[in-house]
């Protein structure tokens, strides 16, 4: 038998620290700057700023046909060429975030665009603040419409997060790699690190799953 | 050998890392088409250990990450004694996960077919097989470009994973440019631009692709959708998303 156990359980401890520390740590943070700059986004397009809004129009079409590793190698390689210097893991989480935003944008739009018209005529004959029709009326119905998508999408971040390293980022695969490395035994700890991925990602989609249905039936 | 390389002295590397992309690209492609069909296939089957084995494949290829899955095949695989081409290592990683999320866009496309049509091919007394191939693929096979249209571009962009296991593709040349102390703005500037046109190409592609299959049904705006520059522009919220 190839397989080693002490040798799996001595890894363990290394990978899963690894995992919480940095793959984690890039899936919250980078969520939630997708989550924040995509409603940016989404809000700049639907109200047709003028400049802006084309402007971003195209940032999203070639953000999102482009791969991430340039991206991020972007972040990480040409910018200290201009003075400004990230850690891996901030180029990382800035990379993720706006390459997701660009996704929730399509995802927002949809969203408010399921808000029944109605909703923004009466807020209209309210004569009521913009200010307020969008972020007391619209975006909470909104927000409903697509939590299950924005939840499917931070999963599929999750599942990228393996590219943060590759601008040496020590999140878990590289984490695995490097333990492998050192014993030249790659097999457990690569092993362990897809079976951690499976054990995040797989109950976690289940739950979305179980979410979009009960949100569909109300 | 000193000397700082321009992007003009890296024309002929980029053309060679550009043919690598595209094969790649291309054989993961075949790939994740004929795994797509055949785990799409055998996921709807009412055989328990056919749909239960294609479902395991399944989850187990779209949970575990790509490069995870990459990197198992490049180091771990020769330690049980098989190894692979690190071409070949590329194509299996990038067929399987994406694969593994196309026979999703394949048993949602077949299920979205209504029922109606399935029953009326019955009723008409069709075997299985030419129910499937006469009458409900044609119409899923519309439901599925759109969608995979997103997947093949997933994939594109995927690829640049592989100058990790040494292959020298676009991305490969890119770094090697940077390490010979190149203009990394420039570099990178032109490698964004190659992604974007072969993503550009794939779009235009199954667009093109779409309007020939819908205008096999009789439905359809014409050739002109084929210059639309989103995949399915009807796609509703998170339909291309791949969990």
């Amino acid at each position: 038998m190839l397989w080693d156990w002490e040798y799996a359980l001595e890894s363990l401890p290394v990978l899963l620290t690894a995992f919480v520390q940095f793959t984690l740590v890039a899936t919250v943070l980078g969520t939630l700057l997708a989550a924040a700059l995509g409603l940016v986004f989404a809000i700049i397009r639907q109200l047709r700023i003028p400049v802006l809004a084309p402007l971003i129009t195209v940032f999203i079409e070639i953000v999102r046909s482009t791969p991430l590793l340039i991206q991020l190698f972007i972040l990480f390689y040409v910018l200290p060429g201009f003075g400004v210097t990230l850690a891996p893991l901030t180029a990382g989480v800035i990379g993720l975030g706006v390459h997701y935003a660009c996704y929730y944008t399509d995802v927002y739009r949809a969203g408010i665009d399921a808000v029944p018209t109605a909703q923004w005529e009466a807020a209209a004959a309210l004569s009521l603040h913009p200010r307020y029709t969008w972020f007391d009326i619209v975006l909470p119905q909104a927000m409903r419409n697509v939590l299950p998508s924005l939840g499917n999408y931070a999963i599929a971040m999750f599942k990228e997060t393996p590219y943060l390293a590759l601008i040496t980022v020590t999140e878990l695969v590289r984490s695995a790699r490097t333990i492998g490395g050192d014993t030249l035994d790659y097999l457990e700890p690569l092993t362990l690190a897809g079976l951690i991925f499976l054990a995040a990602s797989y109950p976690t989609a289940l739950a979305l799953r179980r979410l979009e249905r009960r949100l569909q039936t109300a | 050998m000193s000397e700082i390389p321009t992007l003009l002295d890296w024309t002929g590397n980029l053309w060679q890392g550009l043919g690598l992309t595209v094969l790649l690209t291309t054989l993961g492609a075949l790939l994740m088409l004929l795994l797509s069909v055949v785990l799409g296939l055998a996921s709807r089957s009412h055989r328990t250990w056919l749909r239960g084995g294609a479902r395991v494949v399944i989850e187990f290829f779209r949970g575990t990450s790509l490069l995870v899955q990459l990197w198992w095949l490049f180091y771990a695989l020769p330690l049980l004694g098989i190894r692979f081409d690190p071409l070949l290592v590329g194509v299996v990683a990038l067929g399987l996960n994406y694969g593994a999320y196309g026979s999703e866009v394949v048993r949602g496309s077949l299920n979205a077919v209504p029922a109606t049509q399935w029953e009326a091919a019955t009723a008409l007394s069709f075997s299985p097989w030419q129910r499937l191939r006469r009458v409900v693929w044609p119409q899923a096979v519309v439901l599925m470009i759109p969608p995979f249209n997103n997947l093949l571009i997933q994939l594109l962009k995927s690829t640049p994973l592989v100058f990790s296991i040494s292959l020298l593709d676009l991305t490969a040349m890119g770094e090697a440019f940077r390490n010979a102390g190149g203009e990394t703005l420039a570099i990178y500037g032109v490698l964004l631009a190659i992604y974007l046109a072969l993503a550009y190409a794939m779009t235009f592609c199954l667009n093109v692709l779409e309007a020939a299959v819908k205008a096999r049904l009789g439905r359809g705006d014409g050739w002109r959708e084929a210059l639309w520059v989103r995949p399915g522009a009807a796609s509703t919220p998170g339909a291309e998303v791949t969990v």
